[in-house]
């Protein structure tokens, strides 16, 4: 037998305490609701395409201010697909959204270049146009309207408002032929 | 303000104040339902804010070996060739919340562990001492030291969300409906039905597991080959360990004296872990 | 989708999820729904427990849907054509089917014109061309009367009968050859088919849940073709429980092909105007099909109505009838080209493309061949990516990535901006899911940062495009400066807004439009997308319903949300009555007839017309009816027949010379070998987990704890006889390169007889890469995949390619 001076302390210390009445925290409840006053949001999972209704829990009542942060996402129990229940990826939503590798700036390449460079929205913007433009001009196939020199993919999680303004800006505005998106992979 | 009564209360002597009646409350578990999903594993996690443990693949779809302190419910695989055919059985593990619970009979922190009124056995961090008896008077092998914070955890079977009227996280988020919540009356009667329909198809040993040794257990499970709960690491007929109920019993007027506890407390250390190493 | 869409006249899952709690039998084959939809698979578990329902599970592994399945049949990943095409011949040959269904709504009845047909040596239709290595279709087709209508014989007697044709091309696939070719047992494929053909009479529902694995491969479409023949031939389309069940992979991949976003379709599956279309009349001429009975409703007769109003919807007050309602405006495509997906990354490759634009996207690692990407992408001049993570395919210049293909950074000389996005959480908007429901969902959170939503990216980048040409002029303005940005807040257009304008309104009242009967094809009514017509109407914003009211107890829940079309929630559901309108199922009525209209579910027929009118229950095929016979569409054949997978173990048993399918294009670049048995001898296949989302969730801490990195499932026999055991790590590779990983050994893969020897079969998840938390280690699945593709929806071959195994010492 091994035991140690610290066991022979810690168990009568214990026991002291019993002898006594300090019985307080064994009364005190473990933790409060955490969801219990926050703000609920309905929302659908993005993964799959059961399409699950969560619940969206963000810290504070949405007066002005306070800055809402997502402190736990559950399943709809009155969804009827889902009724409250979800998968491991649907569960774990809230790392989805508050993530440290959540990307929070633009960042930039420069050819031949081996690191990302921050820059402004502005920036991207401007250059990303010009470019587009150049390639319109030097590559749209006139006799049909079309550019085949441009590729946008994208959209299968993204809302179908977002997919058709691809089409409408992309295709239908600037001529881009080369549109696809996961449902043909 | 507390909306569960205590029934008992770990190493205390008086009665526990509780008067209220309250419906035991119990998990149900139709393992022959269960895709493994791990969803319960971590809306657990999520729920109870406990951080994410580093894996690696150990060749299974198991998450980790056992239960961690951050890790209160692990689904446990088994594949095997059984009757001709090939089964995968999967099973949510986590505290079966006995109805005499075998942790809260070694616990020597007053306070520490609790039965509230409701059935549930829930551990209280701030009373915990860390000295792992519970461990010892465990038959499931369910509460697990956390050496940083030296306190024991374990599922409380979200009684922050069951004393105010919600279901526990992982039952919640089952998809397909394996696990339910309910009173055990409910879920017994439940249980029963899924045995006989489990009959009908041809598992003649389909059982509940609610094993009598520990009093019933705030979790019903329902096994297709329930004459051999070990295929899903389940003991076959769970007690809580002799040297445990030597002590309750016989020993009982002891109870209060200091010392006795204390060298009581080492003998079960002693019964599970082995001699000790110095490590302070 | 494609495969639906020819067979029955839509492409899209035929049910819902909560109607598959209505199923008495449930086939699991090509796809592992309690894997990957496991809360649509809740419906599967409440079937079986609550009314006995029977579930079938086909697989290549015995996976997630096995543990809780009644019956399941390993086959091999590749062959389930043939094990498909034996259950119609079973069903035919057992008189398992339901013959009024197949008189009364398929095109069973109809007959094919003399010179059709198959040459089981050579394995090959008539028409085929060699040299050119395509078919001509012309001999494809039905026998038609004076009057440009198909002949029928109702008995379907007659030889040349659709039917009778059917039966003698599936009578090659007995038990023993399904068992030859999928390496299974032939008792087993019997115990199957009998569970599976058990729902043909009438009070029975049978549904087939499938995803990508049938998909993913080289003969996908006719693989899927064949499922939907079986379910005909079984009566279990239109019904309650029924159906030919495509669960989508991701949250709106069916919204965005509804929406258009696809080379060949613009929003509501309207054909992208090719290149020679050079009026609105041809085009409008070339795609709107005629009628090919007398009783056929052949709805897409109405397509200028959706054309105009779509125009409309895009050029605003440019599109005129003076002018064609700007027709000319919009790209057409040029002649002979096709832009899918592995196509752009083949023309990428050969120096076609100059920019690229990914939202959300990652085609390192979700496309095959990911060394191919690699190559294509650094021929781009520029990239832009929005995301909401770094991603391998915005950092594929990054020296551990490029490397792959022997490259350094300083070598690419592509310009990449990494937008910051907004996810799902941090904007509104709706999603469509597999059961074609439009759900709106609520923002809950402003993005993280400088994070943007997609929308206002989209915007920025048209305005800023636009406000270059207005100022600077350039090659072809007018579509440019006419589209119609008609929105509050042109830089950031509320989605609201734009629902509104999909759903589309009339220019004369201002009103929104209340259905898609209401298009005109004057210019008086706008319209983004057609067959979204109801979403939005005057009663307000029907995708935000949340009413759980289930009059029926069927789960329709026809109040929740908005489902299309025309918030139908079992299609083609006219086939759930009998020819007098009365339920063939008392006990899950759908629709029937009390005399002046269709009560039920919203009909998908017209609401009035009488059962004794007998008209055409699959109203957007110009049949009426439902195809078994594809007339002159896919592009091999109007059945569906077997053939291996582009890297097979074994040639085709049933023509040895035409082993795969004849239709499938070659690729030629550097990255596109393929490997022969010799060398690669090992069959494999690529699939997901449950507890990961494709490539994002090995960003989240709790999903990479759950599954923390790659692995390989191989059998204990192929362990055994490599010396493997499990966790050791193991070297996969194929001829495209290789990959690395721990061993998983499994009982749940077992070695099988194909074509007299052993063949092994392996297979591994996807979910790693280069960037995300914990042991990203490289492991791009996509390394060792080949960029072949089914020559009807262009998907690629993920699934069936060879490969070798090593221990790694």
């Amino acid at each position: 037998m091994d035991a140690t001076r610290r066991d022979f302390l810690k168990a009568g210390a214990a026991t002291l305490s019993a002898l006594g009445f300090d019985l307080q925290p064994a009364y005190a409840q473990a933790r409060e609701l955490k969801i219990a006053r926050t703000t609920e949001t309905r929302s659908t999972c993005p993964y799959c395409s059961v399409s699950c209704g969560v619940i969206i829990h963000t810290l504070g009542d949405k007066s002005k201010n306070v800055r809402p942060s997502v402190v736990h996402v559950e399943g709809d129990p009155d969804h009827p697909i889902n009724r409250g229940s979800l998968c491991p990826k649907g569960v774990t939503l809230k790392q989805d959204i508050v993530n440290d590798r959540r990307l929070t700036q633009v960042l930039y390449r420069a050819p031949g270049s081996d690191r990302w460079e921050p820059r402004s929205w502005e920036f991207a913007i401007d250059r990303i146009a010009r470019l587009f433009k150049q390639t319109r001009d030097a590559r749209l196939r006139e006799d049909c309207n079309a550019l085949t020199a441009v590729g946008v993919i994208g959209g299968c999680t993204d809302s179908n408002e977002n997919n058709y303004l691809l089409g409408k800006a992309f295709r239908a505005g600037l001529g881009v032929i080369p549109l696809e998106q996961q449902a043909r992979i | 303000m507390k909306t569960l009564e205590l029934k008992r209360v770990s190493a205390t002597a008086a009665p526990a104040p509780g008067v209220r009646e309250q419906a035991t409350v119990s998990k149900y578990i139709d393992t022959t339902s269960c895709i493994g999903c791990k969803a319960c594993e971590v809306a657990c996690q999520e729920w109870n804010d406990l951080p994410a443990e580093t894996t690696v693949q150990l060749g299974t779809y198991q998450t980790l070996p056992e239960l961690t302190p951050n890790l209160w419910n692990l689904i446990r695989f088994n594949e095997l060739d059984h009757d001709g055919a090939l089964r995968w059985l999967m099973r949510k593990d986590q505290c079966m919340h006995c109805g005499d619970p075998g942790c809260l009979k070694a616990c020597p922190a007053p306070g520490a562990i609790v039965q509230y009124m409701n059935g549930i056995v829930d551990f209280n961090q701030e009373a915990c001492i860390g000295c792992g008896y519970c461990m010892t008077g465990c038959p499931f092998n369910i509460p697990k030291l956390n050496q940083k914070t030296q306190r024991v955890y374990k599922c409380t079977l979200c009684s922050d969300r069951v004393s105010v009227g919600l279901e526990p996280a992982c039952i919640k988020a089952c998809p397909t409906g394996c696990l339910q919540f309910g009173t055990k009356t409910q879920m017994l009667d439940l249980a029963g039905k899924r045995v006989a329909q489990l009959k009908g198809q041809g598992f003649e040993h389909a059982a509940v597991y609610d094993p009598p040794g520990v009093g019933g257990t705030g979790v019903v499970t329902v096994l297709a080959y329930g004459d051999q709960p070990e295929l899903y690491a389940l003991p076959k007929d769970p007690t809580i360990p002799l040297a445990v109920r030597i002590w309750k019993t016989p020993l009982k007027w002891l109870g209060s004296l200091a010392m006795t506890f204390g060298v009581v407390g080492t003998v079960l250390h002693y019964l599970r872990y082995g001699a000790k190493k110095a490590e302070e | 989708m494609a495969s639906l869409a020819a067979t029955f006249g839509r492409g899209a899952m035929t049910n819902g999820w909560t109607d598959i709690r209505n199923a008495d039998v449930i086939l699991a084959m090509g796809g592992n729904p309690a894997e990957n939809h496991p809360v649509g698979f809740r419906f599967v578990m409440e079937a079986r427990r609550e009314h006995g329902a029977q579930l079938v599970s086909v697989d290549p592994r015995f996976n997630r849907t096995s543990a809780v399945a009644d019956h399941f049949t390993q086959i091999r990943a590749g062959s389930d054509t043939a094990f498909l095409a034996g259950l119609i011949h079973y069903a035919l040959s057992h008189d398992r089917y339901q013959a009024e269904y197949v008189r009364l709504f398929t095109n069973a009845t109809f007959l094919v014109k003399e010179g059709y047909g198959f040459n089981e040596g050579e394995g090959l239709f008539t028409g085929w061309d060699a040299r050119k290595k395509a078919y001509d279709k012309s001999t494809w087709n039905y026998e038609l009367d004076a009057q440009g209508f198909a002949k029928v014989d109702p008995a379907m007697e007659h030889p040349r009968s659709v039917f009778q044709l059917m039966k003698k091309f599936y009578s090659r696939y007995t038990p023993e050859m399904v068992a030859r070719i999928c390496g299974c047992k032939a008792e087993d494929f019997v115990k199957a088919a009998g569970i599976i053909t058990s729902s043909y009479t009438p009070d029975r529902a049978g549904t087939i849940l499938y995803a990508l694995g049938w998909t993913h491969h080289s003969f996908s479409v006719q693989l899927i073709h064949a499922a939907a023949m079986l379910q005909l031939l079984l009566g279990n389309i239109g019904i309650a429980g029924g159906g030919l069940n495509a669960l989508r992979g991701h949250a709106n991949i069916q919204g965005g092909t509804d929406c258009g976003v696809g080379y060949h379709n613009l929003p509501g599956y309207i054909p992208i105007p090719k290149a020679d279309h050079q009026t609105l009349r041809q085009f409008l001429d070339a795609v709107t099909p005629k009628a090919l009975r007398p009783n056929s409703m052949n709805f897409w007769s109405n397509t200028p109505k959706f054309v105009v109003s779509q125009l409309k919807a895009y050029y605003g007050a440019a599109a005129v009838s003076g002018n064609e309602f700007a027709y000319r405006d919009h790209p057409r495509l040029p002649a002979g080209e096709n832009w899918s997906w592995a196509y752009i990354f083949d023309h990428m490759h050969e120096g076609r493309m100059e920019g690229f634009f990914s939202f959300g996207m990652n085609p390192v690692s979700n496309g095959p061949n990911s060394r191919k990407v690699l190559g294509a992408l650094a021929r781009l001049k520029w990239l832009v990516v929005a995301e909401n993570f770094e991603q391998e395919t915005a950092a594929f210049w990054r020296a551990d990535i490029i490397e792959l293909i022997g490259k350094k950074p300083a070598d690419i000389a592509t310009e990449v901006f990494l937008l910051p996005a907004a996810n799902f959480a941090e904007k509104d908007g709706t999603f469509t899911n597999s059961a074609r429901w439009i759900q709106w969902k609520w923002k809950a959170v402003d993005p993280p940062g400088e994070a943007k939503p997609d929308e206002e990216i989209i915007a920025r980048v048209f305005l800023k495009v636009r406000e270059l040409y207005e100022k600077e002029g350039g090659k072809a303005p007018e579509p440019v400066k006419h589209l119609n940005w008609w929105y509050s807040n042109p830089a950031r257009p509320s989605l609201e807004e734009v629902a509104r304008e999909i759903n589309g309104w009339s220019l004369k009242s201002g009103q929104q439009l209340a259905k898609f009967a209401d298009l005109e094809a004057d210019g008086s009514t706008l319209s983004g997308n057609w067959l979204y017509t109801g979403m939005y109407t005057e009663a307000g914003n029907l995708t935000q319903r949340r009413s759980t009211a289930d009059p029926g107890g069927l789960g329709a829940f026809p109040q929740w949300a908005y489902n299309w079309p025309a918030n139908r929630r079992i299609m083609y559901n006219r086939c759930s009555a009998d020819g007098q309108g009365k339920p063939w199922d008392a006990a899950r009525p759908v629709i029937r007839w009390n005399g002046e209209k269709w009560t039920g579910d919203v009909p998908d027929y017209k609401a009035d017309s009488p059962p004794e009118a007998a008209l055409g229950p699959f109203i957007m095929l110009p049949e009426g009816v439902a195809r078994f016979f594809v007339p002159g569409q896919f592009a091999e054949g109007p059945f569906t027949e077997h053939y291996e997978p582009a890297e097979s173990p074994v040639e085709n048993a049933l023509h040895p010379r035409q082993s795969a399918n004849p239709a499938v294009h070659r690729f030629g670049t550097e990255w596109d070998k393929l490997g022969g048995a010799g060398e690669f001898p090992i069959v494999c296949t690529t699939y997901r987990l449950t507890e990961h989302f494709h490539y994002w969730t090995k960003n989240n801490p709790y999903n990479m704890q759950l599954q923390p990195e790659f692995f390989v499932e191989i059998s204990e026999e192929l362990a055994k006889e490599k010396g493997i055991a499990g966790g050791d790590r193991v070297r996969i590779t194929s001829a495209r390169g290789s990959i690395e990983g721990k061993a998983m050994v499994t009982k749940r893969i077992r070695p099988m007889q194909v074509g007299g020897r052993t063949v092994h079969q392996i297979g591994f998840p996807i979910h790693w890469g280069f960037l995300g938390r914990g042991k990203q280690l490289g492991s791009l699945a996509n390394l060792v995949t080949p960029t072949v593709v089914d020559p009807n929806s262009f998907a690629p071959e993920y699934k069936g390619f060879l490969v070798k195994l090593e221990k790694v010492s």
